[in-house]
């Protein structure tokens, strides 16, 4: 079965969705993901859905999902490069994602993550 | 045979109806420097012919034959450039209207003492012209929504104008009342140059907008997701005091979402922000 690669970079991870995703396909990544923070240790996670063009409320309601799972785990997730088309699809549907941070490209969206993980137990006010 | 009488007075006393009618219109104060007299002169004369070679098919009030063609089309373009002269439409209409006067006038000299057929006569041409005027005004209604629609898409297109402020700063002044249609305009050019310009701030200025209520507001707080959603930030700035009451009477939730009283302060807090992400 097709996969959405996993990329470990230092003690982050890149996810980047191309195609896609049918929903079988958003649970395998889940549960891949899940896993991967774990054995890795990972302190962040960015999701790149930059050439995402179609959502549906299921794929919003999974990336929500993972940025909960990763919280749990321990790592920061933050989602990038959002098309606007995606944005407002999302919006009409209702689903704003409370509490899942974003970025506008992955170069940014790293920079956050440092960031968020130099602030790290210190009580910051951004976000 | 009956009918033929209306376009045969035409066609034969045309030139006194002609004259009378242009005398009438001079006269009346109605539109008047607005359009040169020859011009009325000659609109009235082409208004007559056709009139006189449409009349032989008249039946009743219906015009809608294919003997009226002509006629119509001259009306909807008389209509039209009326419109585009400042006309209101009752002084389109009663340029048709002005030609019973004369008409009637020729009629009865025709008819000489047999009343019956004047009557009947009258009553005809009266059908005819008021037919006509309907048409006119119908066609000058159209013409002035074609105008309307054609203004509004014009606003729609300029009054969303998305301004650079700095590096990785946007703004976007509001002008005008808020809609759906509208602000789903607004909200994809926001969006579309936020991707290109990578900007990391957007600022809403609201100055311009005259009225919020729960559905504006509603509006401004779905802009403010989808940009949060891209990794943008937005701040609401020219939030005027009675906006402000109006939003907390209505109990909408902005929380969440930064607002400044003017431009001024929401560009130093976008600077401040800006900076700060930079140098990290």
């Amino acid at each position: 079965m097709e996969r959405i690669p996993i990329l470990r970079m230092g003690e982050f991870l890149l996810v980047t969705i191309q195609i896609d995703m049918h929903d079988q396909m958003a649970l395998k990544l889940q549960d891949d993901l899940s896993n991967a923070i774990q054995k890795h240790a990972t302190r962040g996670v960015l999701i790149d859905i930059s050439s995402l063009e179609m959502v549906d409320s299921f794929i919003g309601r999974m990336v929500a999902d993972i940025s909960g799972m990763g919280r749990l785990l321990g790592s920061e997730t933050i989602l990038v490069g959002m098309q606007p088309a995606v944005a407002i699809t999302l919006v009409e549907l209702g689903l704003s994602l409370p509490g899942v941070a974003t970025a506008l490209n992955v170069e940014r969206g790293m920079a956050l993550l440092r960031r968020k993980i130099d602030a790290d137990g210190t009580d910051d006010a951004e976000r | 045979m009956a009918d033929a009488t209306m376009s045969n007075v035409l066609k034969k006393s045309g030139k006194e109806i002609h004259a009378a009618w242009t005398k009438d219109l001079a006269s009346s104060s109605a539109g008047k420097g607005r359009i040169s007299a020859s011009e009325l002169e000659q609109q009235s004369g082409e208004f007559i012919t056709l009139l006189s070679s449409a009349s032989e098919h008249a039946k009743g009030g219906d015009i809608s034959g294919s003997a009226f063609k002509p006629i119509r089309d001259f009306l909807e373009g008389i209509s039209r450039s009326r419109v585009l002269q400042g006309y209101s439409s009752d002084e389109t209409a009663s340029f048709i209207f002005s030609l019973k006067r004369p008409f009637f006038a020729a009629l009865r000299t025709d008819a000489g003492k047999d009343a019956d057929a004047l009557a009947d006569q009258v009553w005809r041409a009266t059908e005819l012209l008021d037919a006509l005027g309907l048409h006119t005004v119908k066609a000058y209604q159209k013409s002035r929504e074609e105008v309307i629609s054609r203004q509004q898409r014009e606003m729609l297109e300029l009054s969303t104008p998305v301004v650079k402020l700095w590096e990785g700063i946007l703004a976007l002044p509001m002008i005008g009342t808020l809609d759906s249609a509208r602000t789903q305009v607004v909200m994809e050019n926001l969006l579309q140059k936020v991707v290109e310009t990578g900007a990391q701030i957007a600022i809403l200025d609201i100055t311009g907008v005259p009225t919020v209520d729960t559905l504006v507001a509603q509006h401004l707080l779905k802009t403010v997701t989808a940009l949060r959603l891209m990794g943008a930030e937005c701040i609401i700035s020219g939030i005027r005091p009675q906006i402000a009451q109006t939003i907390v009477h209505l109990g909408v939730d902005l929380q969440g979402v930064t607002t400044k009283a003017n431009l001024a302060d929401a560009l130093a807090l976008a600077l401040k922000r800006t900076s700060g992400s930079l140098t990290s």
